[in-house]
């Protein structure tokens, strides 16, 4: 069994190794209206100490991307195209069995809403040191005593005392953490992270998100930042890969993305933030709404709402090419935009 | 306007308290709202910060007469709404409206869009007497926010959540209000959604010179609207000036950290930012601390704030300024602030 060795802390590992690659990833929906492409051709990198943020509102995919990675799909969808390879091994080749023993170790999975993703019936204990139990095979004495250390970890005080409490004893802020120990209990290589703060205040929100850096910092994991929220992308993630409608439409370093858009939908986010324009005078926002999963059409997705569209577009969807030596974007308009 | 007379604000709240009872255990008085004091102009946006639980929505409500307060005042355009009733009552509750945050459950999805819009006329039946006139004013309204007079037939399933947020807007227009309570207005909505709506709010302002309450926990948005800002902690309303005031020069260390502990968009800004990152988590307002509510998260508290309430005190250039803290931060740029601390 490979578990007998990934549960010790990674000392050696290094800052900056490719952890997860992501190729060509598709995920497929079947529902009434057909079957429809939810996630398209999505690729990216994860680089150990490093956080990747995906990018997008709502019902760009950016969550199904997690999901799929993380083998944790609803039934109706499917992952029906491209490869995941986390620490050299792709994830789609193994059976359900040899995932749950490789992948559950090594991905740890941090939920938005902390009170649904715990059970209400356990003691944090008990869930915390489920991870051990399964993977470790220690006995539940031994997992309660791992608990506690964990609760520590994340800084939840007194963890002696509180962990035998059910979940619905905690404040939103403390059930994140637990949900974060839960998540960096057997020491991941990678840490997915879906909105992580989205329902917390915006003082919990950053005690939450130093304590992520902190993790980061500390077992040198790969973090993958899901959020729509800009600012939270501007200040945590190194790389960021922006998602429209199910695909990338923009990658590379935060600095250089936000720094200087070169696909018009990452510029119009941008101009979209209430943030350097004076009281009262009107923002720049993107016209309409995004496509439905069942009306994208064909040529780029970002067409209806494109302030530079021609005709070019509406015939020919533009791949992700490179931009540069670290960037993508999926524009065929992108030079232009560079030279705005 | 002149600067001699000071304008007659047209709502006035002053030492506004609500206390809700608890069934159960121990000190079963929740106090919501703690001698709220504010004041809102006419055509004027007052932004309400806080976190959750912090009592903001209770505000709102009370407000709005959905909450009957255990203490202070409430003037409205110089009379006290709580004092009305039959015809004057329902002629004050036409000049107060509401906008939700969730565009999504405040919609009747067995009504059309113009029937939302038009319900209030059946209650306000002298405000558009006429079928003609109602028509008239549905295709206004919708026109007003950037609907189609044709999505009137429409059921709110059929738009996207920018678009119900407008229809809900347009409701809360129909009855020509002078204030609109705006409860979260945008922090259901996706970004680029979201700068339409903000767009459409302030254009609103200027035309129909209708004030707002805009309640929101983002500051980015409250900045971008607010002409003055109220800060609230465990029911308290802790920090009040105008928007500049309080965020380029936040006196109360609450509202610095609140300031701090927000994310920047700003990528070009290279320096390091040391933030105040507080501890723990807001207390239980059943049980709040003595003396300033504050002390128990604040980095700056002494023996005289677990025994006194902080009186609330102007700025000593900007009397407007008011913060309730014994030890209010000297008033220096918000950036000097975040590179002293770690």
């Amino acid at each position: 069994m490979r578990t007998a060795t990934v549960a010790v802390p990674r000392a050696s590992m290094i800052d900056d190794d490719v952890v997860l690659t992501v190729t060509g990833l598709n995920v497929d929906l079947r529902t009434p209206k057909g079957v429809l492409r939810a996630v398209n051709d999505v690729s990216f990198e994860a680089l150990s100490g490093r956080t990747l943020a995906l990018l997008g509102e709502s019902g760009c995919g950016k969550s199904m991307t997690a999901k799929a990675l993380a083998g944790l799909l609803d039934p109706v969808a499917d992952v029906t195209g491209g490869t995941v390879v986390l620490g050299g091994t792709d994830l789609a080749a193994l059976t359900a069995k040899e995932r749950l023993a490789y992948a559950g170790p090594e991905l740890g999975i941090v939920f938005q809403d902390a009170l649904t993703a715990l059970n209400p019936v356990y003691t944090v204990g008990t869930q915390l040191g489920e991870a051990f139990r399964i993977h470790e095979g220690l006995s539940a004495k031994a997992a309660k005593v791992k608990a506690i250390e964990l609760m520590g970890r994340v800084g939840i005080p007194e963890p002696e005392s509180r962990v035998d409490s059910f979940p619905h004893q905690f404040s939103g802020g403390m059930r994140q953490r637990i949900l974060i120990a839960m998540a960096v209990a057997l020491n991941p290589r990678l840490l997915i992270a879906d909105e992580p703060t989205t329902a917390l205040d915006v003082t919990v929100q950053a005690q939450i998100m130093k304590l992520l850096r902190d993790l980061r910092t500390d077992s040198h994991m790969a973090v993958v930042l899901i959020t729509h929220d800009l600012a939270l992308v501007a200040e945590e993630a190194d790389t960021v890969a922006v998602m429209y409608a199910g695909n990338v439409v923009e990658t590379g370093p935060v600095k250089e993305v936000f720094g200087a858009p070169h696909h018009p939908y990452t510029r119009g986010l941008l101009d979209s933030v209430p943030a350097d324009v004076g009281r009262g005078q009107d923002l720049t926002s993107i016209a309409g709404s995004p496509p439905e999963l069942h009306r994208i059409p064909d040529g780029c997705v970002y067409q209806s709402r494109c302030p530079l569209v021609q005709d070019i577009c509406r015939a020919v969807r533009p791949a992700l090419e490179p931009d540069g030596a670290q960037r993508a974007v999926a524009c065929h308009f992108s030079e232009e935009l560079a030279h705005v | 306007m002149s600067d001699t007379t000071p304008p007659v604000p047209l709502l006035e709240v002053r030492e506004l308290t609500k206390n809700f009872h608890v069934p159960g255990r121990g000190n079963n008085v929740l106090c919501a709202l703690d001698k709220i004091t504010l004041q809102v102009g006419r055509g004027e946006t007052l932004g309400l910060v806080g976190e959750s639980g912090c009592g903001k929505s209770t505000l709102a409500r009370t407000l709005l007469m959905l909450e009957r307060p255990d203490g202070g005042s409430i003037r409205f355009d110089g009379t006290d709404p709580f004092a009305l009733t039959g015809k004057d009552l329902l002629a004050w509750r036409r000049r107060v409206q509401m906008v939700f945050q969730d565009p999504f459950a405040s919609l009747n999805a067995r009504m059309t869009a113009g029937e939302i819009i038009s319900e209030p006329w059946s209650t306000h039946t002298t405000l558009y007497p006429s079928k003609k006139a109602r028509e008239g004013r549905l295709r206004e309204l919708l026109q007003i926010v950037g609907l189609r007079p044709s999505d009137a037939g429409k059921s709110p399933q059929e738009f996207s959540g920018g678009q119900r947020q407008r229809i809900g807007i347009a409701r809360a227009l129909a009855l020509d209000p002078d204030v609109i309570v705006l409860d979260e207005p945008v922090s259901a909505l996706d970004l680029s959604v979201q700068a339409q709506v903000l767009n459409l709010l302030n254009d609103l302002q200027h035309r129909l010179g209708v004030a707002y309450i805009f309640i929101s926990h983002d500051l980015s948005v409250v900045r971008h609207v607010a002409d003055r800002v109220a800060v609230m902690y465990l029911g308290r309303i802790i920090e009040t000036g105008t928007t500049e005031q309080v965020f380029d020069r936040p006196r109360h260390p609450y509202t610095a950290a609140l300031m701090s502990a927000s994310p920047r968009l700003d990528v070009s800004d290279t320096t390091p930012r040391n933030r105040i990152v507080l501890e723990g988590e807001m207390p239980s307002p059943l049980d709040p601390p003595s003396g300033c509510r504050f002390r128990t998260r604040c980095w700056k508290a002494q023996d005289i704030c677990a025994t006194d309430a902080p009186p609330a005190t102007g700025s000593t250039d900007n009397p407007e300024h008011i913060a309730e803290c014994h030890f209010p931060l000297l008033p220096i740029p918000v950036t000097d602030l975040f590179a002293r601390r770690s």
